[in-house]
């Protein structure tokens, strides 16, 4: 079967899309949420389960605890205190673990083991993944429901001291707080002291009942020298010592009569051997867990602590303060704390986190019937109420105790097997999904690269066997094999997999479409073996016409920009850096470019001197006929032109700080928006829209012109509305309005605009085969989108999408068309300066950085669908803009080479997939990286939508090169 | 074919190679609180001091700069200050490539200048002892089968080596590692030098094995 490159090119893409987007949804995990989005509340509690009737003998659990005191010491490893230098370290905890009456457990941390992850983890009880910090990119405070919420809602009176991530995430939660930042990780003195100087205030108080302090302190020493420094003694002794103070207190304060205190010393997560965390190694995850309160038995000996989980200590806590436990708790009360109270009391506790793990699991698992431990609980469910009713009716024999005991001992099998069930779901990568989107990926993408030749001939078409493919018996064989393996894998894992929960018929589609892909791929490489040395000789940019092909100093750097691009994609710093690597291979690019034109207008001329004389090259310049001057002025504007791209780009880079290591510093953007400097922003902003329409106009229907000229002014009047910039008549002290007229004024242009393009390309398509109302259709196009983007655009980004405008007019007059580059080279160039401008906007690989206002242009309020398409609109407007800028030069370039523009789509699959493909595979070996989910994990989503918007872009190079076929004939 | 050049190629480039070295250790023993990393700039300059020295000592010995008709005070004087004006424009141009590619443009100027000095000494400066200040000759050598001797192939291949070695220099300062040959320039400075004596040891290599197929068109 035959197809054109473009059509290939698209449909490899949009598979790729699909293959990734089977990664991705094994790589994040969807949290579990319950369907009502409502936090639990104490009159929704169940019943006692009571066989028979007797409802209002049901009573609510009291509280175990007054007061509670939460010590949470940051990267607080459990050695640290089981260890065998815990008593050297923290003597007095070490004295209370083994002598005094408390319990202490190993409290299992999941991974990310980074500290806001964690403290969610602690107040909500559920496992957050990536997902949730997408999610809830809009508000940092902490929406679902969650322990602290709970407290404050029961009226308990909380203090907090400490990492402020806690303020953050709890605003208006606390009666007091005093937050300390975690910027300066060298600092582990000063951040401890800052909690600790409210301590003794406050602990002689009696105003409140929970009282919070997070220490950072020791998370930094981690980070700074290890977990073996001579620093850590000296902090864990300030540690043990602040936590002796406080339990004095708590013991002089405590009354007779009234409830216990309970004392809780734990820590977020460990750290591992060279001191950090975010992974999943033993010394990372494991956390000391030490509940102190005169409600326990008193140790009589060392014992080795038990492991439980860290989300276990949530529904603990709620139950020992009296809170319904919070929604999507995965946790199970920790049975120890329960030992002192009475029989009927401890079954009520478990009773009543086994309904809510219940109710969890039913919301969450669609099969939750079959799992065992919903079984278990409905089953200890009705032993519960049968004891009930034997207990109610004053039984007190031994063989009452003995059958309460036993419901206990059901209750709490149960408890555990709906916990593992539902955090089985949770923070676990589904690595059977990922492998097959893996596998899909890879295939597709093989088959681009194998399709090469073919693809960048002359004829610029694949001939993919797919029929012989379909009838050949290893594809049957190979479907029967995979199909087996597929049954095989959902049968024997015990996780919950995505791709096992797909429908069988969409399961045998992938199937059938993957061992299809596989015979293609294998049939077209046996074609490709024997013509082996030729293929070597066709590389990408080898060009249709070469016949005998040798690299030049381009492509070396083309090809291997591209390719050491992708290989610093590993490196957590480039990837925060990636900006960086652009703008070098951009300035690269640049000279080398600079050095081609050079060579063309230098060499050629004492090429042709030579066999006269050497002359020298400034005596050309003042040649007395007209044509040899106008190429004099043409010569020294394509000279001219790649400095320039340098200096601009230069600019642009200093206009946005983006990245990690140097966002801090002050670049020109911050500068503008400053409100002193809003005459500069304003002056700016108009003199880049007037050369927006001069850049723009050149090319568009009179229709257009008038439509462009009013469109801009109205994005002028929509920035002045909004309060960016003003109008000469204007004072700064107006009042700003949302600018939802002007930027509707706005769309209307753009509509307009877009019309009138779409309309010259039908009627060129159609009624007359014009290549000139083609291309100003296609032009009018792009120029819509430069309309819209100036819209999007803040003020002060207006100069990239100026100077984007132009270079892209420069190179194409003087470089790209003078220099014979070909259709592989152009995109490349392409591409590369879409990336850089990606960056020059001001994005860099981390959420923190997309504009969500853009949503808001135009919208009296928050709709998905346009704002979630205007916001990766902006987002992305550099490569989509040079993308279509592609469109229209190798369009424009048809009559030099008719199939250009399959070319170049198919170039555009090729430079979009070898990233994608490379950075899945990255991904999935660094996932227990400490930097997974803070940088790999963004760039991730980042690369996925700008696959997705290429595989759209090459869409509609289809359409355009299909008009164009079908014009020709 | 060649085996003279190559032979004294080897010598000289053998001798420029252990000016750099000895330009490192000698201050290292002379001058108290000495290193490459710490007292960076001082290491920078005595790099580029000695290389520019030894070879435009050696060069000068070796009689390699193409021969002059004028012979006269005055026109040698106008060459020498011709060639000091290409030494400042050439480190002029490497500063603004420099800064064109992302160093700061205020803040720490001297280093990048320092670096641009660098630079210059060790390509600029090659060119001048064997071209001469001509530029139509180094337009010539620079442009593709522009080499006409020996010489000229190798000044290209320590020149792009050179380059080449400053340009990947570069790389590891977006790193997250806080080491100290991570501060601004000193990769770039060590790349260059480490690219330049890359260079000097490869030229003369890879010229000995491709003497066979080597032609060069006469003037």
């Amino acid at each position: 079967m035959k197809v054109r490159a473009s059509v290939f090119a698209s449909f490899i893409l949009i598979f790729e899309g699909i293959g990734i987007a089977l990664f991705l949804r094994g790589f994040f995990p969807v949290p579990l949420k319950s369907s009502v989005s409502s936090k639990n509340k104490l009159s929704d509690l169940p019943a006692e389960p009571l066989t028979g009737s007797a409802p209002n003998s049901s009573r609510l659990p009291q509280p175990l605890f007054k007061r509670v005191v939460i010590m949470l010491v940051d990267a607080l490893r459990e050695d640290f205190v089981y260890g065998a230098n815990g008593r050297m370290y923290m003597p007095y905890t070490r004295h209370q673990v083994e002598r005094g009456s408390s319990h202490s457990f190993v409290a299992k941390a999941r991974p990310p083991t980074v500290t806001m992850p964690r403290i969610k983890a602690l107040t909500t009880g559920s496992i957050p993944g990536f997902i949730d910090v997408v999610m809830n990119l809009n508000s940092p405070a902490l929406l679902e429901d969650n322990l602290v919420w709970q407290a404050k809602a029961a009226g308990k009176r909380m203090i907090f001291y400490g990492d402020d991530t806690w303020v953050r995430l709890f605003p208006k939660h606390f009666m007091e707080y005093d937050g300390t930042t975690s910027f300066f990780v060298s600092d582990y003195t000063e951040v401890d002291n800052n909690v600790t100087r409210h301590l003794d205030s406050t602990l002689k108080r009696d105003d409140w009942d929970i009282l919070i302090l997070h220490y950072l302190g020791l998370d930094h020493i981690g980070h700074i020298s290890g977990p073996h420094s001579s620093l850590i003694q000296p902090k864990l002794l300030e540690m043990d010592d602040i936590l002796k103070k406080i339990h004095s207190s708590l013991i002089s304060k405590e009354a007779e009569g009234s409830l216990p205190y309970l004392l809780v010393l734990c820590g977020d997560h460990g750290m591992s051997e060279t001191g950090s965390h975010g992974g999943s190694s033993e010394p990372e995850v494991n956390t000391p867990l030490v509940l102190i309160s005169p409600a326990f038995k008193r140790k009589v000996g060392l014992e080795k602590p038990a492991a439980v989980e860290q989300v276990d200590l949530t529904p603990t806590l709620a139950l020992g303060l009296g809170l319904p436990i919070s929604q999507n708790s995965v946790g199970r009360v920790i049975p120890g704390v329960l030992e002192e109270t009475s029989l009927r009391d401890q079954l009520r506790f478990l009773h009543l986190n086994g309904h809510q793990l219940s109710c969890l699991l039913k919301d969450s698992m669609p099969d939750h019937e079959k799992e065992a431990g919903f079984e278990q609980f409905r089953v200890a469910e009705r032993a519960h109420g049968s004891w009930m009713k034997l207990f109610l009716e004053g039984n007190t024999s031994e063989v009452l105790n003995n059958m309460g005991k036993k419901v206990l001992k059901q209750y709490l099998e149960a408890l555990a097997a709906m916990s593992s069930a539902l955090s089985k779901q949770l923070g676990k990568y589904d690595m059977y999904s990922m492998v097959a989107g893996m596998v899909f990926v890879f295939q597709l993408l093989l088959v681009l690269l194998l399709a090469m030749p073919e693809a960048l001939s002359g004829a610029a078409a694949v001939d993919l066997p797919v029929l012989p493919a379909l009838l050949s018996l290893p594809f049957y064989l190979l479907c029967l094999l995979l199909a087996s393996v597929h049954v095989l894998v959902c049968t024997s894992t015990e996780s919950s997999c995505y791709f096992c929960s797909l429908s069988w018929g969409l399961v045998f589609a992938a199937v059938a479409f993957s061992s299809a892909m596989f015979c293609i791929l294998v049939s077209m490489a046996t074609r490709r073996l024997p013509l082996g040395p030729k293929i070597h000789g066709k590389s990408p940019l080898g060009g249709s016409s070469g016949s005998e092909w040798s690299l030049s100093e381009l492509d070396v750097l083309l090809l291997a920009g591209t390719v050491g691009q992708t290989l610093s994609l590993a490196a957590s710093s480039f990837v925060e850096e990636e900006h960086q690597i652009w703008y070098f291979l951009l300035n690269t690019l640049c000279l080398a470019v600079f050095q081609d034109v050079c060579r063309k207008y230098f060499r050629e001329q004492s090429g042709s001197g030579d066999e006269e004389e050497p002359i020298l090259p400034s005596k050309d310049c003042h040649p007395p006929a007209h044509p040899k001057a106008e190429i004099c002025s043409e010569k020294w504007l394509a000279l001219a032109t790649p400095p320039f791209t340098l200096v601009c780009c230069r600019l642009l880079r200093s206009l946005n700080q983006t990245g990690v290591q140097w966002a801090h510093l002050p670049d020109m953007g911050h500068w503008l928006n400053s409100s002193e400097h809003r005459t500069v922003l304003s002056l700016l902003a108009a003199f880049c829209l007037v050369l927006i329409y001069l850049l723009v106009q050149r090319r568009c229907s009179w229709v257009s012109k008038v439509a462009l000229a009013l469109g801009l002014l109205g994005v002028y009047s929509y920035r002045a509305a909004v309060g960016n910039v003003l109008f000469p008549w204007q004072h700064s002290g107006r009042t700003t309005s949302k600018g939802t007229v002007e930027a509707r004024f706005v769309y209307v242009f753009i509509l307009g605009i877009l019309f009138t393009g779409t309309k010259d390309l039908l009627r060129s398509q159609i009624i007359t085969a014009d290549a000139k109302l083609k291309s100003r259709g296609l032009w009018e196009i792009y120029s819509g989108l430069v309309l819209l983007v100036s819209l999007l655009f803040r003020a002060h980004n207006l100069p990239v999408l100026c100077c984007c405008l132009l270079i892209q007019t420069l190179m194409a007059q003087f470089i790209w068309k003078k220099l014979h580059y070909d259709a592989a080279q152009t995109t490349i160039m392409h591409y590369w300066f879409g990336q850089a401008f990606f960056y020059f906007q001001g994005n860099s690989n981390n959420i923190a950085t997309v504009d969500i206002s853009v949503g808001f242009v135009g919208l009296e309020s928050y709709v998905e669908a346009p704002a979630i398409f205007l916001t990766a609109l902006s987002t992305y407007a550099g490569p989509l803009l040079w993308a279509c800028h592609l469109v229209c030069f190798l369009s424009s370039q048809r009559d030099r080479s008719p199939v250009a523009l399959g070319h170049g789509c198919y170039c555009l699959a090729l430079l979009r997939s070898v990233p994608a493909a490379a950075y899945i595979v990255l991904v999935t070996a660094l996932r227990y990286h400490l930097f997974i989910w803070s940088v790999f994990s963004p760039k991730l989503l980042y690369e996925s939508v700008h696959l997705l918007l290429t595989a759209g872009v090459c869409l509609f190079f289809n359409t355009m090169e299909q008009s164009h076929s079908s014009s020709k004939s | 074919m060649w085996d003279h050049e190559i032979r004294a190629m080897a010598s000289t480039h053998a001798i420029i190679a252990s000016s750099v070295f000895m330009a490192t250790v000698l201050p290292a023993a002379l001058v108290p609180g000495f290193s490459v990393y710490g007292t960076h700039l001082l290491w920078l300059y005595s790099v580029s001091g000695a290389v520019t020295a030894v070879s435009v000592a050696v060069f000068w010995l070796l009689g390699i700069t193409p021969p002059t008709k004028k012979h006269t005070v005055g026109f040698k004087l106008s060459r020498l200050f011709r060639s000091c004006l290409y030494f400042f424009l050439s480190c002029l141009f490497f500063h603004t490539v420099v800064v064109l590619y992302g160093a700061p443009l205020i803040e720490s100027a001297l280093e990048t200048f320092s670096l641009a000095v660098l630079l210059t000494s060790l390509t600029t400066l090659r060119c001048l002892c064997v071209l001469g200040p001509n530029v139509q000759a180094w337009i010539r050598v620079f442009s593709r089968h522009g080499a006409m001797s020996v010489w000229d192939t190798c000044l290209q291949i320590t020149v792009a080596c050179t380059v080449v070695g400053a340009w990947v220099g570069a790389f590891p300062i977006p790193l997250d590692w806080d080491r100290p040959w991570q501060v601004w320039p000193v990769s770039c400075s060590l790349g260059a030098t480490i690219g330049f004596l890359t260079g000097l040891v490869a030229a003369p290599a890879w010229i000995h094995y491709h003497r066979k197929h080597l032609t060069y068109k006469c003037k």
